[in-house]
C-alpha cells in the first residue's frame, strides 16, 4: 500500500478537518497578533489609523488564507513546491526590472490591492522545495557532494537576488534557513563544519589583513563595517536607532509604564516604531513582562511547530514544518537581538507584530502549510 | 518517493536528532535574549529611565524683561514696548515662495531680511517659526490679518523689544540695545544661557551697556515635553525669572530735550550739572541720532550716513570728546598761583600783546596788549600774557595738580561709554610719555589751556561746580536703581583757600557782568539768577609769524574744520550757586560769541525750570530770544541742520 492511499484513507475529508486543525497553534497566532494590534493602536497615540485597523483586515485575510491552505491536502503543496520556488525567483528576477522603489530598496510588486514582496515568499518556497527535494532524495545520497551542491544553488540564487536589491536582512535569513533545512535534513555535519570554519576564516583574513600591505577592503569599507558593527561610534547617525532603542527598552524597567505611556516611541524618538521597533514600544510600555511573555509565546508557537514535525512519520510535512518553525525563529530573533543592541540593524520586522501585509500573508500562508501537514498526517 | 521501512526509521531517528539540535539552540539563544532584557530592563532600568526622561525633558529660557530707564520726574526714557513681527511656519505654508510673494504685495519686505529667513528655514525643522519681519507697524500687523485666509502659515507675533520715546535726546546717554552678535558672545568667558536667545536684546553702548548686569535680569525657565524633532508638546511646570533693575537717572528729560535742540546745527557738547548733588540735569551731544535704529538693525545706507557726517553725530563729546579748555583753564592757572601765594589778587603784569620767552614770542590774543592788568581784569578780558606770567612763576606741575584738584585731566567714573581722562599734563608727563624734556613755553601753551591741555565738555562742567562751591563734585547719573537713592555727589571741601576762590569767583562774575568781560553780551540780568562764567576759543591751527604780521585770518573767512572751538562754562545763581553749565562748540570760531549765548540760554532754562521770560534777558536781545523760543518749543524732530554755507 502506498504511502498516498494509506493517507487518503486515512485523512479527514470535508468540514471534519476544521476539527483536526491544530487549534492551540491558531489561537497563538491570534494572541501574537493581538499583541500587535495593541501596539499599533498605541504607537498611533490611541488610534485604530493609520496602522491598527488595516492590520486586522489583513489579519483576518491571513487567518482565510491559512484556512484555506490548511485544508488543502500536504500533497498538493509538494508537488507544487518545485513551481512556486521557479515563480518566486521569477517575481524576484521582476522586481529588478519592474519593483516600486520603496524604503530606498527595489523589493515591492505593486499588485493594485497590495504590495507584493517576492523576497518574503521566498523564504516559504525555499523551504518548500527543500523540503521536497530531501524528500525525493533517497538517503544513501544525502551526503554526497553532488546532491549537496543542487540544493546549494538553490539557497544561493534566490539570496543573490535578494542581495541585490539590496536586502541584507532578508538574504541573511534566507542563508540561514535554507541552511538549517538541509542540516535538519541529515547532511552531513562535516559539511556545516567546514562552512562555518572558511566563514570564520575568512572574516579573520580580512580583519587581520587591515592596515598591512595585502589589506582585501578599502578603508571606507572598513569604516563602514565599524559603524554596522559598533554603531556606538557613531551616535547620531546609525547609532542612533540603537541607542534610542535601548533608552525605550530599558526605560520600561520589570512592568512597564503602562499601556499608552511610553514616553519614547510616542515622541518620535523611536524609528520605525510601528515596524522593525515596534519590540521597544511593547518592551517600554509593558517592561520585562511584557517582553518575556511575547517571547514565550514564540517559543510556544515553536515548539507547537516541532510537536507536528515530530509526530507526523511523513518526511516532506516534517522537513517543511520544522523548516517554517525556523525561518519564523530567525525572524524574531533577528529582530529581538537589533532591538536590543546585540546585532546590527539589518530591517527585519517582528513577525506577526510588526506592520507590514505581505510578510503577515506569506506567514499566515506558511502556518496554513504547517496546518495541512497536521490535518493531513499519515495516521 | 517510496522508502522501505528501514530507511525510513533511520531517516525519521536522524530527523528527530536534528530537530532536536536545532530545537535545543533556539532555547539556548531565546534564553540569551531574555537574559538580555533582564539586564537592560531590570538591573539597568534606572539608568535608562533617566536617558529617557533627559530624552523628553527639554528646558526652555523665559527671557526676562529688561529693566527700564527714567528721567530724573519719572519720565521713560528706555521702554519695553510690544514689538510686532512676521513669523512663517513652513510646513503650515506649502508654497512658500509664492506666500511670501503674496505677502511682499501687502507689506513692505526687505531682501536681507528674506535673505536670512531662507537661510534659517533650509536649516531648520518645519514647523518652527522664521522671522520675515521685524519691529512691524501695527497698520501692516492689521493688513496681514484681515488676509491670513490668503497667506498660510504666516501669523504674526508679539514679544517685547526696547523703545527709546525721546529718540535723539538720549542716544549718547542711555545708548541702545541690540541683538547678541557673535563678537558680544565670544568676549564673554561664560555667556549666560539666556543670551543664545535668538534675537535677544543686550546693551551695546552707553548706559544700556555698562548696566547691562542690573538691567538685564534674571532668566526664567520652563520644563517642557518635546519629542525627538523638538517641537513642544506640552509645557510641564515654569519658574519666572526676575526682571531687570529699573533705573532713575539724574538727568532732567524735558531739559535735556531743550538742549539737544538748542545746539541742533551745531557739532557741539554741553552739560548740565548741579552743583550741590553733582546730578547731571542734562549731558547732550550733538548732532545725535535716532537709537531706535540700532535697535532694529540699521541699513547699510543709514549707518554710512551715520559714519560719513563730519559732525560725528555717533560720537558722544559731551564726555568722549576732549579738546583744548584755552581760556576757560585760566581760573586753574590763577587758583594754582593763588595757592601758591606768588601773585595777590591786586597785583598786576603789564601786557604789551605778547610776552617773550627765551627767544620765542607768546602772542595775546589782542594784538595791541592789555595794558595793566590784574587778576579780575585780566580774567574778565582774558588776557593772556597775565596767566604766561603767573604760570612761568608757579610752574607746570603746580597748575597740574591743580588741574586734578578741579576735576580735569582725571576720569569721572559714570556709565557711560568711552569716558574721557582728558589730559593736565606735568613734567613727568612729557618724559614718560614723549621723552622729553618739558619746556617753559610748555608751561606757557598750558597756562591759558592751550598746547598738551586736553578736557572734555563734562569735564569743563565739573570744575565749573568745584569752583563754584569749592567742594569736591562728582557728577551723578544714576539716581536710584529700583528706587535705591545711589550715593550723592556733594563731595569733600577742596583743600584750597577760600579767599582765593572767592576772587576767582567774583573775577568770572565779571565776565559775564562787567561791561567790558568778554560775555558781557551773553549776561543774565535777572538780579535772583545773575551768572558768573568764563569764554574760551581754542586754536585748532598754528598761526604762522607771516599770517600774525599780516593779519590773522578770521576764523569765518576759514573752512569749517580748521576755525577755533568755542566754549563757555559758567554757574549761576551767582551768590547761592545751583548750576553749572559748560558748552563746546566745535570749530564754533569764538566763545563769547558761539558759546556764551548758547549757555546762558541753557543756564536759564535751567534755573526756570522751563522757558524763562524775557526779562531775564537784556533787552537788546529779547526780539531774538523771542523768534528763538517760539522755534525751540514744542516737538523739534527731525531737526533739521542748516547747510553748512549757512553758517558763515
Amino acid at each position: 500500500m502506498s504511502y498516498l492511499e494509506h493517507a487518503v484513507k486515512s485523512t479527514p475529508t470535508g468540514f471534519r478537518k476544521v476539527l483536526y486543525l491544530n487549534w492551540p497553534l491558531v489561537l497563538l497566532l491570534i494572541s501574537v497578533a493581538s499583541a500587535g494590534f495593541l501596539m499599533l493602536y498605541s504607537v498611533a497615540g490611541g488610534s485604530f489609523m493609520p496602522w491598527a485597523e488595516p492590520q486586522m483586515e489583513r489579519f483576518g485575510l491571513g487567518l482565510a488564507v491559512m484556512f484555506i491552505v490548511a485544508f488543502v491536502p500536504i500533497w498538493f503543496w509538494r508537488n507544487m513546491a518545485l513551481l512556486a520556488y521557479l515563480g518566486t525567483v521569477v517575481l524576484l528576477i521582476l522586481v529588478e526590472f519592474m519593483g516600486t522603489v520603496g524604503m530606498g530598496a527595489q523589493r515591492w510588486i505593486d499588485l493594485g490591492f497590495m504590495r507584493l514582496q517576492p523576497s518574503e515568499l521566498m523564504k516559504i518556497t525555499l523551504v518548500m522545495l527543500l523540503a521536497a527535494y530531501y524528500d525525493w532524495l533517497p538517503e544513501h545520497k544525502t551526503s554526497r557532494p553532488f546532491w549537496v551542491l543542487l540544493p546549494v544553488l538553490i539557497i544561493l540564487f534566490p539570496t543573490f537576488l535578494v542581495l541585490k536589491q539590496p536586502d541584507l536582512g532578508t538574504s541573511i535569513l534566507l542563508l540561514a534557513a535554507g541552511g538549517g533545512l538541509m542540516f535538519l535534513a541529515g547532511v552531513h555535519w562535516a559539511y556545516f563544519a567546514a562552512v562555518i570554519a572558511a566563514g570564520v576564516g575568512l572574516v579573520t583574513a580580512v580583519f587581520k589583513s587591515r592596515g598591512t600591505d595585502w589589506q582585501l577592503l578599502k578603508d571606507y569599507q572598513f569604516k563602514r563595517i565599524d559603524t554596522f558593527l559598533d554603531p556606538s561610534t557613531d551616535p547620531l547617525g546609525a547609532g542612533y536607532h540603537i541607542t534610542q532603542s535601548k533608552i525605550a527598552l530599558g526605560s520600561g524597567g520589570w512592568s512597564g509604564r503602562g499601556f499608552m505611556q511610553g514616553t519614547q516611541s510616542r515622541l518620535n524618538f523611536l524609528p520605525e516604531k510601528h515596524t522593525d521597533f515596534i519590540f521597544t514600544t511593547l518592551a517600554e510600555e509593558f517592561g520585562f513582562v511584557g517582553g518575556i511573555s511575547l517571547l514565550a509565546l514564540y517559543a510556544l508557537i515553536l515548539i507547537f511547530c516541532m510537536v507536528t514535525a515530530l509526530a507526523t512519520k511523513d518526511r516532506f510535512s516534517s522537513l517543511v514544518t520544522l523548516g517554517i518553525a525556523l525561518n519564523f525563529f530567525l525572524f524574531f530573533a533577528v529582530n529581538m537581538s537589533m532591538v536590543m543592541g546585540l546585532a546590527p540593524v539589518v530591517g527585519v520586522p517582528l513577525p506577526m507584530v510588526s506592520y507590514g501585509g505581505s510578510a503577515m500573508l506569506v506567514l499566515m500562508a506558511a502556518f496554513g502549510i504547517v496546518q495541512s501537514a497536521h490535518i493531513h498526517r499519515p495516521r | 518517493m517510496r522508502r522501505n521501512p528501514k530507511e525510513l526509521g533511520r531517516l525519521q531517528k536522524r530527523f528527530t536528532r536534528r530537530a532536536l539540535f536545532v530545537g535545543g539552540l533556539q532555547a539556548v539563544f531565546m534564553g540569551g535574549l531574555a537574559m538580555r532584557m533582564r539586564y537592560l530592563q531590570v538591573e539597568q532600568a534606572d539608568q535608562f529611565r533617566l536617558l529617557a526622561e533627559e530624552n523628553r525633558i527639554n528646558i526652555r529660557l523665559i527671557p526676562p524683561k529688561r529693566g527700564e530707564i527714567f528721567d530724573r520726574n519719572g519720565k521713560i526714557i528706555g521702554q519695553n514696548t510690544p514689538s510686532y513681527r512676521i513669523v512663517i511656519v513652513r510646513e503650515d505654508a506649502g508654497d512658500v515662495d509664492a506666500v511670501i510673494a503674496n505677502l511682499s504685495k501687502l507689506i513692505p519686505l526687505q531682501e536681507e531680511e528674506l535673505e536670512r529667513a531662507r537661510t534659517e528655514m533650509r536649516r531648520s525643522a518645519p514647523f518652527l517659526p522664521v522671522t520675515l519681519a521685524d519691529q512691524v507697524t501695527w497698520e501692516d500687523i492689521s493688513k496681514v490679518a484681515i488676509n491670513a485666509p490668503a497667506l498660510p502659515g504666516i501669523t504674526p507675533e508679539v514679544g517685547l523689544t526696547r523703545h527709546y520715546p525721546r529718540y535723539e535726546d538720549f542716544a549718547h546717554v542711555v545708548g541702545y540695545v541690540g541683538p547678541v552678535s557673535d563678537y558680544d558672545l565670544s568676549k564673554m568667558e561664560d555667556p549666560e544661557p539666556v543670551l543664545m536667545i535668538p534675537r535677544f536684546q543686550i546693551g551695546k553702548v552707553g548706559l544700556e551697556a555698562k548696566k547691562e548686569d542690573l538691567l538685564r535680569g534674571k532668566a526664567g525657565a520652563k520644563r517642557v515635553e518635546v519629542n525627538a524633532t523638538g517641537r513642544i508638546m506640552r509645557e510641564l511646570d515654569r519658574r519666572e525669572g526676575q526682571a531687570g533693575a529699573d533705573l532713575q537717572l539724574t538727568v532732567d528729560a524735558d531739559l535735556q530735550q531743550y538742549v539737544q535742540a538748542r545746539l541742533s546745527g551745531e557739532s557741539a557738547a554741553a552739560v548740565v550739572i548741579d552743583v550741590e548733588t553733582g546730578d547731571l540735569r542734562a549731558i547732550c551731544s550733538a548732532p545725535s541720532f535716532d537709537p531706535n535704529l540700532f535697535v532694529r538693525g540699521i541699513s547699510v545706507a543709514d549707518y554710512r550716513a551715520l559714519i560719513e557726517d563730519k559732525y560725528r553725530p555717533l560720537s558722544n563729546k559731551s564726555v568722549q570728546g576732549t579738546y583744548p579748555p584755552g581760556s576757560t583753564f585760566k581760573m586753574i592757572t590763577a587758583m594754582a598761583a593763588l595757592e601758591a601765594g606768588i601773585v595777590g589778587p591786586n597785583d598786576t603784569v603789564y601786557c604789551p600783546g605778547f610776552l617773550k620767552v627765551g627767544s620765542r614770542r607768546f602772542h595775546c590774543w589782542k594784538r595791541g596788549g592789555h595794558g595793566h592788568m590784574d587778576l579780575e581784569n585780566s580774567l574778565k578780558q582774558s588776557c593772556d600774557v597775565y596767566y604766561y606770567d603767573l604760570a612761568l612763576k608757579v610752574g607746570i606741575d603746580r597748575i597740574s595738580e591743580m588741574a586734578r584738584t578741579f576735576g580735569l585731566g582725571i576720569r569721572h567714573d559714570l556709565p557711560m561709554s568711552a569716558v574721557a581722562e582728558g589730559l593736565a599734563p606735568n613734567q613727568d608727563w612729557k618724559s614718560r610719555v614723549h621723552g622729553q624734556d618739558w619746556l617753559v613755553g610748555d608751561t606757557a601753551n598750558a597756562s591759558i589751556g592751550q598746547g598738551y591741555m586736553l578736557a572734555s565738555p563734562l569735564q569743563l562742567a565739573v570744575m565749573s561746580a568745584r569752583i563754584a562751591t569749592g567742594r569736591s563734585v562728582t557728577p551723578r547719573l544714576v539716581k536710584s536703581i529700583n528706587g535705591v537713592e545711589q550715593p550723592s555727589g556733594a563731595g569733600e571741601d577742596l583743600p584750597v583757600n577760600r579767599n582765593n576762590l572767592q576772587q576767582v569767583q567774583k573775577a568770572m562774575f565779571a565776565v559775564s557782568n562787567d561791561r567790558r568781560g568778554t560775555a558781557y553780551r551773553s549776561r543774565i540780568i535777572e538780579d535772583l539768577y545773575r551768572m558768573a562764567g568764563k569764554t574760551g576759543t581754542s586754536q585748532v591751527r598754528n598761526i604762522t609769524a607771516a599770517e600774525r604780521a599780516a593779519g590773522v585770518i578770521r576764523n569765518e573767512d576759514l573752512p569749517w574744520e580748521r576755525r577755533d572751538h568755542a566754549l563757555f562754562v559758567c554757574f549761576a545763581p551767582f551768590d547761592k550757586p545751583k548750576y553749572a553749565v559748560s558748552v563746546v562748540v566745535e570749530h564754533g570760531g569764538g566763545g563769547s560769541k558761539a558759546a556764551a549765548p548758547v549757555a546762558r540760554d541753557i543756564m536759564l532754562q535751567a534755573l526756570y525750570g522751563g522757558t524763562p521770560p524775557l526779562e531775564a534777558y537784556p533787552v537788546a536781545d529779547r526780539e531774538r530770544i523771542k523768534e528763538q523760543q517760539k522755534r525751540l518749543e514744542g516737538d523739534h524732530r527731525p531737526r533739521a541742520r542748516p547747510d553748512e554755507k549757512d553758517r558763515a
